[in-house]
């Protein structure tokens, strides 16, 4: 053993891991800056009318209750939609379907599926929900809309969750006699559910910070009043966010900022919730 | 090895009726030939062993009797598989009620994850036993008959997770027994378990053989030895194939091998 290439080993082992700690703080850098800087610059316009009470002056006084509503109908009208369909097809793809063309290309387009940029979803709702199923500007026809974009993610996520139980598990189930679907009702789903769920609230959250394609399909600046039926226009937080800061002359940038902060806690909210019900059920699992 | 001590406990079954029968079966994975031209009949109500080195289509080969190598992708099988002389891979045979009369219990113990009680009532339930009075019955029977009753009955609604591997294994028995089969297939049973729970799970074995049939896939001389009445010894070919090499009762087979290659086998030359 030569000391002098243990020394040098080691330097280079240092180098590196002062490498890779110097590049995981740039990464987290920004986030943290950008946290704080909207709750530094927003908390002064979070008050209880805010939260509570309708705009007026264009936005540039009163409250953003419409723009939080509307945001969590939308978020609520996406998973209608997007986990049932979702979760079916995660148990097509995992336990029905033969490997063959036809599957490969359903898992091709789904990958794909992630990929397309939110605008074209925005136009697809236009042309499919406003138009051709004369859904009108709505938002119902937002919350479809958002549901396809969300089907990439439920769809993965519910296949991961399933894929994830055991085979251990189905063969005892099917070497008793039950059947395939009794196995998957009765077996497979419920302990796949965590995985499910916690997709399906990351699916909301990423819902819930759209802009572009809810701006084509629904989305309205200002209204008065709440929507009151699926098929009415409505507020939501991103497009109000876009809208105030862009767009109105003479706007307080505390209430853009105020804005920016209620939606970070809507959607950030959504993200901490995921990963408590991924934990409690990974905890369960563990302690059972 | 004091073989004539060991195989004391072996029955004559000579006399017992066919329960399971393979009449030339071949069993291939895609191009792969996994076990050649198998042909026996099993005894009912007696233990019968697969023993044999490892890959060479054991598994394969009781899995036959359940259809459960259908789950495998690409999985076909020549030849007769018979249940009291019906054949099992005809195409009006319901496989899910066939695996309700020939149940398995696996290499791992694979307790679901859920309480004692519902582990057993998993089966009876998804055969539409709903009633908890009827349930009860039967989850104190198929836990007595499994000898796992005096370990459990106070820890009904525990995680069947907690329970020790031993105890899982024979929870996992019980859970078969809740369906009333008549037909157990147990692959390597034991092979996670210690010699305790090992012996424990013989000794259930030997009371359980008085009313249904069973078989055993071992890689324990000893195992089929004590616990079996019929042995049947499976070896590789060149082209890796399982072909059967010897068949009778576990006493024959183990002090008067006819083919050189069980004695071999037996003797710990090979394998």
């Amino acid at each position: 053993m030569r000391a002098g290439a243990i020394s040098k080993r080691q330097l280079s082992q240092r180098t590196a891991f002062s490498l890779l700690i110097i590049a995981t703080i740039i990464v987290i850098v920004p986030v943290l800056v950008i946290v704080l800087q909207i709750i530094i610059n927003g908390a002064s316009a979070i008050s209880w009318e805010f939260l509570t009470q309708e705009p007026s002056q264009a936005g540039k006084a009163g409250g953003i209750l419409p723009a939080i509503v509307g945001t969590f109908y939308l978020m609520l009208g996406t998973i209608v939609f997007a986990l049932p369909l979702g979760v079916m097809a995660g148990i097509y793809l995992t336990e029905y379907a033969k490997e063959n063309w036809f599957t490969r290309s359903i898992n091709l387009a789904i990958i794909n599926l992630a990929g397309v940029p939110s605008i074209v979803y925005g136009l697809f709702g236009l042309g499919v929900f406003v138009l051709l199923f004369h859904f009108g500007m709505s938002l119902l026809s937002a919350s479809l809309t958002l549901a396809c974009q969300a089907l990439a993610m439920t769809v993965t996520t519910s296949r991961e969750a399933i894929l994830a139980v055991p085979r251990e598990y189905r063969e005892g189930s099917l070497a008793i006699g039950a059947t395939r679907w009794q196995t998957i009702r009765h077996l497979v789903l419920p302990q796949a559910l965590p995985g499910i769920i916690t997709g399906a609230v990351l699916a909301m959250s990423r819902a819930a910070g759209e802009t572009a394609p809810i701006l084509v399909v629904g989305a309205a600046f200002l209204l008065p009043g709440l929507p009151q039926s699926p098929f009415d226009q409505f507020m939501a937080l991103p497009y109000h966010l876009y809208t105030v800061a862009a767009h109105v002359p003479g706007m307080p940038k505390s209430t853009v900022w105020g804005v920016a902060l209620v939606l970070l806690v809507v959607v950030l909210s959504f993200n901490v919730l995921a990963t408590i019900i991924r934990l409690r059920a990974r905890q369960r699992r563990f302690n059972a | 090895m004091k073989m004539n001590s060991i195989l004391s406990n072996n029955k004559a079954v000579g006399q017992n009726e066919t329960k399971l029968r393979t009449e030339a079966v071949s069993l291939y994975y895609g191009n792969f030939q996994a076990l050649r031209n198998i042909s026996l009949e099993i005894p009912e109500r007696a233990i019968t062993a697969i023993i044999g080195p490892s890959g060479c289509g054991k598994s394969s080969f009781i899995r036959l009797f359940n259809r459960m190598n259908d789950l495998i992708i690409g999985a076909r099988v020549k030849g007769q598989v018979e249940l009291d002389g019906i054949p099992i891979y005809d195409t009006t045979i319901d496989v899910v009620e066939l695996r309700k009369r020939v149940g398995m219990v696996f290499q791992k113990p694979n307790p679901f994850p859920m309480s004692v009680f519902e582990n057993v009532a998993f089966g009876p339930r998804r055969h539409g036993i709903n009633k908890i009075g009827e349930l009860e019955e039967i989850i104190k029977r198929s836990l007595h008959q499994a000898a796992l009753w005096d370990d459990v009955k106070d820890k009904l609604g525990q995680s069947a997770l907690s329970l020790s591997g031993g105890q899982q294994q024979r929870l996992c028995i019980a859970r078969v027994l809740a369906v009333e089969p008549e037909v157990i297939l147990m692959d390597e049973p034991c092979s996670a378990l210690d010699p305790v729970a090992t012996l424990k799970i013989e000794d259930l074995m030997r009371n359980l053989a008085q009313k249904y049939t069973i078989i055993i896939v071992t890689h324990n001389m000893q195992q089929a030895a004590r616990a079996s009445d019929m042995s049947a010894f499976f070896m590789m070919e060149e082209d890796r194939a399982g072909v059967l090499v010897e068949y009778g009762p576990t006493s024959e087979l183990f002090t008067n091998p006819k083919d050189k290659r069980t004695e071999d086998y037996i003797t710990g030359r090979f394998g």
